[in-house]
């Protein structure tokens, strides 16, 4: 029996209308629409577009939790095995609705999602990460070449086989564990010999590239500044009511320092789990210092100490979680007036 | 030096009333172990159990896993500073129970210690479900503190494994049991080894080891290794246990005494020497924590390669994050030297995989080869028979909050399985881009 795929394009590849047509209001139709006859014809009758999804540009950006749920809903109504979303060329807001509806489905679905875009596309960016996008030229001329391309990257997830370069779809960035034939020792002795005599060799992990950050002027008036404590020293309230994980943080605390002049081991200690934890549930000044920041207030050194300090855990945290953290404190840091912060690790 | 490994293939485990080896079965006797490990006055409580692959078994949490090697020959004893005497091993003739591991394991040192399935989909992970296990569950004495206690379990590892080869010592000396293999390893003199095939590239391995501490320590020769400067060992010493692993890091990426005993890219190295390579030597360094102490180990350690007059050199790391810097400082050091590198890591980029996957980076860095992406989850199903404390679970790095479900199930990162990711390349795991 072939796969049954559901098919969401826009109102201009439906031939509703351009630019004035970009409220029209999502529907579903039965069987193909516009660009699905292709797709249809590509997919060689091993699978079948049953439904097409028609959703103005504007209306899916306006109303994207309404387009959502629509889509998944088709999808589950109509057995979707999978979701084809385009090919939406350079389209901003098509691209951009492309990759949201087929990110969505393949979360709430659970069923894998194709779309196809010009490398520029906004949409790549913020979806790529998550889908398999076909690289297209930069309009609808490449129409002749995304469908078949669209089809063949839609066939092999339908039967459960892992994409690869030959698929022409935008790489994702996303590291994926696999079983070599041969153990890694093997593989780094092979590589060094073709390095050795410069022939071709292929890197299993290009080198990541950082961003630097340049360190802010040093504060002047130590005397009036507000100073915070920040660490990935796991240094939590006892018990650790947020859960943070000893490795691989998936989260950080933000706790109160009123009335605190000392952490003491019957009410902090660390939820770190990537040293030993003795010294640190003993005092856990040590790693948050706490004691020696209220002393420098008393003398006067520092205007005062902020109120809130924030904790997580720096064991194996991923750079994604460890950056989404130092934005959202960054900005409640900002937000409270604080001039400066102390950051402890391990 | 020249040093042999004759191996007797282990396929079984069993209690009885004497330890000794008979058709690939190894007896252990019980009581005997148990009082002998007993004797350490640190310990509280020893008990011994098996587990054999394809068994619906779970381990957890696991220190360590060594495997039983004693001397046949004169001489030092293995793993030296512990077992043996300080002098150098790695000549003569070396027994080994092959195909077993002794894995330590019980209330120890909870955040990160490792899960070791005999079966199901975690099996595949480790390499200790392939192995016929000792597990030894030791209960360090409430008076003996953290870092003791690790101690404490490093050594009683050290001693049951080498407990168990020596009772099969006498057999194998008096030819009642043959070796199933043997095979012979030649460390020459370096004036031997500097004329030996004119025609082959010279090749180093730089050995890097845990050092972080505390709890993430790596011994040699007895010595912590942050307190070393890079040297040279002879590859048959780390056969003989001359590095031992006294680390608490996370469980996938940690350098285990099994895996420094049968170091792959040492038997790999071999593997092409005089054939396709020239492999003149073992350069050991550390990962220590401070600036001074990454520069200082990585500068002498590219030293020590160029003195060796090296063309090339396989770089391994162990554990994350911060040892990325000395790996790293080691790559673009070499590289700058005029020798080429390959380098052996594995990943943290994320439950998703979408994060840069080290911490560190250099654009010398241009052959790398990953053991694979330690963030990814896995749900390991439950077992019908769990040693040690499964609790544990929920505090193993790479386990969260609520990994261990009613069902006994548990979700956790790869992280949390023993020798995952290994970066010595020990496994087949690795990792690509989509």
């Amino acid at each position: 029996m072939a796969y049954r795929v559901v098919h969401y394009i826009n109102q201009f590849f439906a031939g509703i209308g351009g630019e004035d047509k970009a409220d029209h209001e999502l529907e579903v139709r039965e069987g193909v629409v516009g660009p699905g006859l292709a797709l249809a014809n590509a997919l060689k009758g091993e699978a079948e577009i049953v439904a097409t999804i028609i959703c103005g540009d504007n209306f899916a950006a306006m109303h994207s939790e309404q387009v959502c749920a629509a889509v998944e809903n088709a999808c589950k109504q109509y057995q979707a095995d999978l979701l084809l979303a385009g090919p939406a060329f350079n389209a901003g807001r098509y691209g951009t609705a492309c990759g949201m509806v087929s990110s969505f489905v393949q979360k709430n679905v659970g069923i894998p999602a194709v779309t196809a875009m010009y490398k520029e596309n906004p949409g790549v960016d913020i979806y790529k990460k998550d889908l398999y996008i076909v690289e297209t030229g930069d309009s609808a001329r490449g129409m002749g070449t995304a469908v078949p391309a669209m089809a063949k990257l839609a066939l092999a997830l339908l039967k459960g086989e892992q994409p690869s370069k030959e698929h022409g779809y935008i790489e994702r960035g996303v590291r994926v564990n696999t079983f070599y034939d041969t153990c890694g020792a093997e593989r780094a002795v092979t590589m060094l010999l073709k390095k050795i005599k410069g022939e071709p060799f292929t890197t299993e992990y290009p080198m990541p590239v950082f961003d630097r950050v340049e360190p802010r002027p040093a504060v002047k008036d130590m005397k009036s500044a507000t100073i915070a404590l920040v660490t990935s020293g796991g240094i939590v309230p006892k018990g650790n009511p947020d859960h943070i994980a000893a490795s691989s943080a998936q989260n950080y605390g933000e706790y109160s320092l009123s009335g605190i002049n000392d952490l003491t081991a019957d009410k902090h200690q660390t939820a770190h789990g990537g040293y030993d934890q003795t010294y640190a549930n003993q005092d856990a000044d040590r790693v948050l210092p706490v004691d020696v920041l209220r002393d420098l207030e008393k003398e006067g050194v520092i205007g005062k100490l902020h109120e809130m300090w924030y904790a997580t855990v720096g064991n194996g945290t991923s750079v994604a979680n460890a950056r989404r953290f130092g934005q959202e404190i960054g900005q409640k840091l900002k937000d409270a007036q604080v001039q400066a912060v102390i950051l402890t690790s391990t | 030096m020249k040093l042999e490994l004759h191996r007797i293939r282990i396929s079984k485990l069993e209690f009885g009333s004497s330890t000794g080896v008979r058709n690939g079965v190894l007896t252990v006797n019980k009581d005997e172990l148990e009082k002998f490990l007993l004797e350490d006055e640190r310990l509280a409580g020893v008990s011994l159990d098996v587990a054999h692959p394809g068994e619906s078994v779970r381990i957890l949490p696991v220190k360590d896993a060594v495997e039983p090697r004693c001397k046949l020959s004169e001489g030092n004893e293995v793993f030296p500073g512990f077992i043996g005497d300080v002098d150098p091993v790695g000549e003569g003739k070396t027994l080994v129970l092959e195909g077993m591991a002794v894995l330590t394991t019980g209330r120890l040192v909870a955040p990160q210690e490792g899960i070791v399935d005999m079966s199901g989909p975690g099996a595949e992970y480790t390499p200790f479900s392939q192995t016929c296990n000792l597990v030894v569950v030791l209960e360090p004495s409430e008076e003996v503190k953290l870092h003791e206690a690790e101690s404490v379990c490093r050594i009683a590892g050290l001693k049951a494994a080498h407990y168990l080869a020596s009772r099969c010592k006498e057999a194998v000396l008096s030819q009642a049991v043959a070796a199933d293999t043997v095979e012979t390893f030649d460390a020459p003199a370096l004036t031997e080894a500097m004329h030996a095939y004119p025609n082959l590239p010279k090749v180093a391995y730089i050995y890097m080891l845990q050092s972080q501490g505390l709890l993430h320590d790596t011994y040699v020769y007895g010595v912590d290794a942050k307190k070393i400067l890079p040297t040279l060992i002879s590859p048959t010493e780390t056969m003989d246990g001359a590095i031992i692993s006294g680390n608490c890091v996370s469980a996938c990426d940690k350098n285990s005494t099994y895996v420094h005993q049968n170091n792959p890219v040492i038997k790999q190295l071999y593997a092409r020497h005089g054939k396709e390579l020239n492999f003149v030597g073992v350069i050991i360094t550390n990962e220590n924590v401070t600036l001074a102490d990454k520069k200082r180990s990585s500068s002498y350690a590219v030293k020590l390669a160029r003195m060796l007059g090296v063309e090339a050199c396989v770089i391994s790391e162990e554990g994350f994050g911060n040892p990325d810097a000395d790996l790293v400082m080691n790559c673009w050091k070499a590289e700058r030297a005029g020798i080429k590198t390959v380098l052996v890591t594995d990943e943290y980029a994320g439950r998703d995989g979408s994060s840069q996957s080290l911490a560190d980076s250099c654009p010398e860095g241009n052959a790398c080869v990953t053991a694979g992406n330690a963030n990814m989850m896995i749900t390991l199903p439950p077992m019908e028979k769990v040693i040690g404390d499964a609790p544990k679970a929920d505090i193993i790095a790479g386990g969260f909050f609520g990994s261990l479900r009613e069902d006994g199930s548990m979700e956790v990162e790869i992280q949390a399985i023993l020798g995952a990711t290994n970066e010595l390349g020990f496994t087949r795991l690795g990792a690509y881009t989509i």
